[in-house]
C-alpha cells in the first residue's frame, strides 16, 4: 500500500474530477463549500469520482462514508485518514 | 433467483388499497366519475391546477394540514400548510399580475428543490400563465433553447444560477421581460435586468382570486427530445388535473393520511405531475429534499419523516443496489407502505431488490412527458410480474402496435409480440400539442391512437414489457436525450468536423451518452484533446445532457443522403451485427 500525504490526496482528487468533468478549474475550488454547489456533476458523474478514488487509492469507500467526500477539505482529510489507516 | 411473479393479497400492506381489483376498477371507470373528485372553481368557472391542488384544501379542513415540508441541504427544514401555500402562491400570482404578466404568458422556472419554485408553478398557474420547468442541471445551451422556443417571457430562478447560466444569454433573449430572483440566505445585490423575488412577494396580497379557467387551456410546457431537430414542447392543459389525481389514487394508492416522497426533479415531468401536483389535488403531505443522491441520507428521509408512499427512479434505485442492503438495514422504516419507481425499465433484480431491502417490491410503471400522467402500472393490489411495466390505468385503452403506411395503425393481438406502444387517444393529460409545430405533433397519431414511439409487447395475462425506443432518442437517468442537441454541441467545437451520438448501454444508468466524433484536418486524437471536447460540452450543455465518453473516429457512417446512421455506430460499438446497410455510404 502506498502512503500519500495530504497534497498528493488533493492531486489524486482532483485528478479523478478531470476525467469526469475536465471544464472544472482546481483553483476556483472553495475547499470548505460542497463540491456539488461549485461544480456541475450528477449523481452519475459522483459515483464514477467515487470509483476512481477507489481505484487510484485502493480503499474501499463505503456508502454510508459519502456524506465524507462533500466538500475538498473534508474529502481530503478522510481519504488520508483512511490511506493511513491501511498501512 | 429471482420470482417469477410477486403475489399480492389485497391487504398486504395493512391499509385498504383504492384498488382492490384491478379488472373490475378498470371495467367499471370513466373519467366523469374520476372528475368528481376534484372541486372546480367556484361559480362555474371552470378549472384550474393551482385550485385543485392547494386553494380548495386551504378553504376547507385540511387547512392547517402539512402540504409540504422541505428538507434543506444543510439540514434546515421549512414546512407549509396548505394554507400557508395558498397564502405564498397567491403572493406570487399577485406578483405575476402587478409586473403585467398576463394569461397565457410562459413563466419558466429554473432552481434546485427550494420552496420558490414550487411557490412560484402553483403561483403562475393561478394567473393562468403557462408554467415551463427547467432542470437546473442545464447549461446555457439546453436553456436558451428552451426559453426560446417557449417564448418566455418571465424566468424565476436564483442569483446564483442567473450570473452562473443565463446572465450572457440574456441579450439573445429579448422576449424574456421579467427575470425574478431567489437569493435564499444571501443579500440581495444589484444585478442588472433582475428584480428580488422576496421584495416583490413582501409587498404582494395573499389573497388572490384565479379567472375563469377553461379545461383546454393550456397549463404546462414540458420539453422533451426527439431524435432529430430542436426540442419539443408538449404543451398540457388544466383539465389535466383530473388525471394528475386519479392516478395518484390508483398507481400510487394515495391516502388522506400519506407521507409522500417523490424524489423526482420538477424539471422533469414526474418531477412536476407527481412531485408537485398530483400529492397536493390528493390532500396529502409531500417531503421535498433539496439535497443530492446520497443513499445513507435518503434512508435517513424515510425513517425520519415516516415516509409511506415513496416514488422513485431505476437509477437511484440502481445506485441504492450497489451499496448493498447492510446500510439500509441500519434505519426501521415502519410506515412506509409502498414503493414505486418510472424512468425507465426496472429489472427484475431491482423490483426484488426492494424485498430485501425494505420488506417491499418496487412497482415499476410507465408514461411519457407526452402523457401527462402514468399510464401503465404495477399496483398495491395486483400480482407483480418483475420486469414488466404492469398493466394499463383504468380510462387509459394501451395496445401494441405496427405501424402500416401514413396513417393506419394494425393492432397487434397475439400475445408477446413486439411493436409499438400506442394508447387510445382522450384521456385528460393527454398533451394537445408540440408548441408551434403541428406537423410533429400530427406524426405522432394515428387515427385514434397516440403512437408512444416505445417498442414493447404484451403477455397473455395482459402485462405490458417495455423492449427499447423505435428511434435514436437516448434514455438515460429515466431522461431522454436527444442526439442531435449533443451533436450540435460538439460540432461548435473548432476540433470538431462531425459527431454521432449514441445511448451506450450502462448498468446504472440504463443508457449513458456517448459521442462519436470525427475531427477536422489539423487536429490529432489526443487525451487532452478528448478531456478538453469534455468539458466543452459539458459547459455548454450541462451534465444532466453532455457526453460521458467521447471516442475519436476517423469517418462516421452516414447514408448516400448524408444522415449519420446512429444505430450502426450502436451496433459497432456493442459488437452486434450491423443489420440493414444497403443504404449505407461506401467507404464508412
Amino acid at each position: 500500500m502506498t502512503s500519500y500525504n495530504r497534497e498528493q490526496i488533493r492531486d489524486i482528487i482532483f485528478d479523478a474530477l478531470g476525467a469526469i468533468a475536465p471544464e472544472v478549474e482546481p483553483a476556483l475550488i472553495a475547499p470548505d463549500r460542497p463540491l456539488r454547489e461549485q461544480i456541475d456533476i450528477d449523481s452519475f458523474d459522483f459515483l464514477n469520482f467515487i470509483i476512481r478514488l477507489h481505484e487510484t487509492l485502493g480503499i474501499d469507500i463505503p456508502e454510508k462514508d459519502y456524506a465524507e467526500l462533500l466538500t475538498l477539505n473534508s474529502a481530503v482529510e478522510y481519504l488520508t485518514r483512511r490511506c493511513a489507516a491501511q498501512q | 433467483m429471482i420470482a417469477n411473479i410477486i403475489s399480492k393479497s389485497a391487504s398486504s400492506s395493512g391499509v385498504a388499497p383504492n384498488m382492490s381489483d384491478y379488472a373490475q376498477t378498470y371495467a367499471g371507470f370513466s373519467w366523469e366519475t374520476a372528475a368528481q373528485s376534484l372541486m372546480g372553481l367556484p361559480d362555474g368557472r371552470g378549472i384550474n391546477i393551482a385550485h385543485e391542488a392547494v386553494d380548495r384544501h386551504a378553504q376547507g379542513p385540511r387547512a392547517q394540514q402539512l402540504a409540504l415540508r422541505w428538507l434543506g441541504r444543510t439540514g434546515v427544514t421549512r414546512d407549509f400548510s396548505y394554507r400557508d401555500l395558498a397564502e405564498q402562491t397567491s403572493r406570487f400570482a399577485n406578483v405575476l399580475a402587478g409586473l403585467g404578466v398576463q394569461p397565457g404568458e410562459r413563466v419558466f422556472v429554473l432552481a434546485g428543490r427550494i420552496p420558490e419554485l414550487y411557490i412560484a408553478v402553483l403561483g403562475a398557474l393561478k394567473q393562468r400563465c403557462v408554467v415551463s420547468p427547467l432542470f437546473s442541471a442545464f447549461g446555457p445551451e439546453p436553456i436558451y433553447t428552451r426559453l426560446t422556443l417557449g417564448g418566455g417571457s418571465v424566468l424565476v430562478t436564483t442569483a446564483s444560477l442567473y450570473q452562473k447560466k443565463i446572465a450572457d444569454l440574456r441579450a439573445r433573449l429579448p422576449q424574456l421581460r421579467h427575470v425574478l430572483l431567489v437569493y435564499g440566505d444571501a443579500d440581495p445585490v444589484d444585478i442588472a435586468d433582475t428584480l428580488d423575488l422576496a421584495a416583490l412577494m413582501r409587498e404582494a396580497s395573499t389573497t388572490f382570486v384565479i379567472g375563469p379557467t377553461a379545461a383546454d387551456d393550456p397549463a404546462l410546457l414540458h420539453f422533451t427530445s426527439g431524435t432529430t431537430g430542436k426540442p419539443k414542447g408538449a404543451v398540457h392543459v388544466h383539465g389535466a388535473v383530473v388525471a394528475h389525481d386519479a392516478t395518484g389514487k390508483l398507481a400510487l394508492d394515495f391516502h388522506a393520511d400519506d407521507v409522500f416522497w417523490c424524489t423526482a426533479d420538477p424539471g422533469w415531468v414526474t418531477g412536476t405531475s407527481y412531485g408537485i401536483i398530483s400529492p397536493l389535488t390528493n390532500g396529502v403531505s409531500s417531503i421535498v429534499d433539496e439535497g443530492d443522491f446520497d443513499a445513507d441520507r435518503w434512508y435517513r428521509i424515510l425513517a425520519e419523516q415516516k415516509v409511506s408512499v415513496w416514488y422513485t427512479a431505476p437509477t437511484a434505485v440502481r445506485m441504492m443496489m450497489k451499496g448493498g442492503t447492510e446500510l439500509v438495514h441500519q434505519h426501521d422504516f415502519p410506515r412506509l407502505r409502498f414503493i414505486a419507481s418510472v424512468g425507465e425499465p426496472l429489472n427484475p433484480q431491482a423490483v426484488c431488490w426492494g424485498l430485501d431491502a425494505f420488506g417491499l417490491p418496487i412497482h415499476d410503471n410507465w408514461w411519457q412527458t407526452e402523457t401527462g400522467g402514468i399510464m401503465l402500472a404495477n399496483y398495491v393490489a395486483m400480482d407483480i410480474k418483475p420486469g414488466s411495466m404492469g398493466k394499463p390505468l383504468p380510462g387509459i385503452e394501451a395496445a401494441i402496435v405496427k405501424r402500416c403506411g401514413e396513417d393506419a395503425v394494425e393492432i397487434i393481438t397475439a400475445p408477446d409480440v413486439e411493436g409499438e406502444l400506442a394508447l387510445k387517444r382522450g384521456w385528460p393529460s393527454m398533451f394537445r400539442g408540440y408548441l408551434n409545430e403541428d406537423e410533429r405533433y400530427r406524426k405522432c397519431f394515428a387515427g385514434e391512437w397516440y403512437l408512444s414511439g416505445d417498442l414493447a409487447k404484451c403477455d397473455a395475462d395482459g402485462y405490458y414489457w417495455f423492449i427499447g425506443r423505435a428511434d435514436d432518442v437516448i434514455k438515460s437517468s429515466g431522461h431522454l436525450i436527444g442526439p442531435f442537441e449533443v451533436e450540435s454541441a460538439l460540432m461548435e467545437h473548432p476540433a470538431v468536423a462531425e459527431a454521432g451520438v449514441i445511448g451506450k448501454p450502462d448498468p446504472v444508468q440504463l443508457e449513458t451518452v456517448k459521442a462519436f466524433v470525427a475531427l477536422k484536418s489539423g487536429y490529432v486524437p489526443s487525451e487532452v484533446l478528448r478531456r478538453e471536447l469534455l468539458g466543452f460540452a459539458r459547459k455548454r450543455l450541462g451534465a444532466a445532457i453532455a457526453p460521458k465518453e467521447i471516442d475519436f473516429i476517423e469517418n462516421l457512417p452516414k447514408t448516400r443522403s448524408g444522415k449519420i446512421m446512429r444505430r450502426l455506430l450502436k451496433a459497432r460499438e456493442l459488437g452486434l451485427p450491423e443489420g440493414d446497410t444497403s443504404t449505407l455510404e461506401s467507404g464508412a
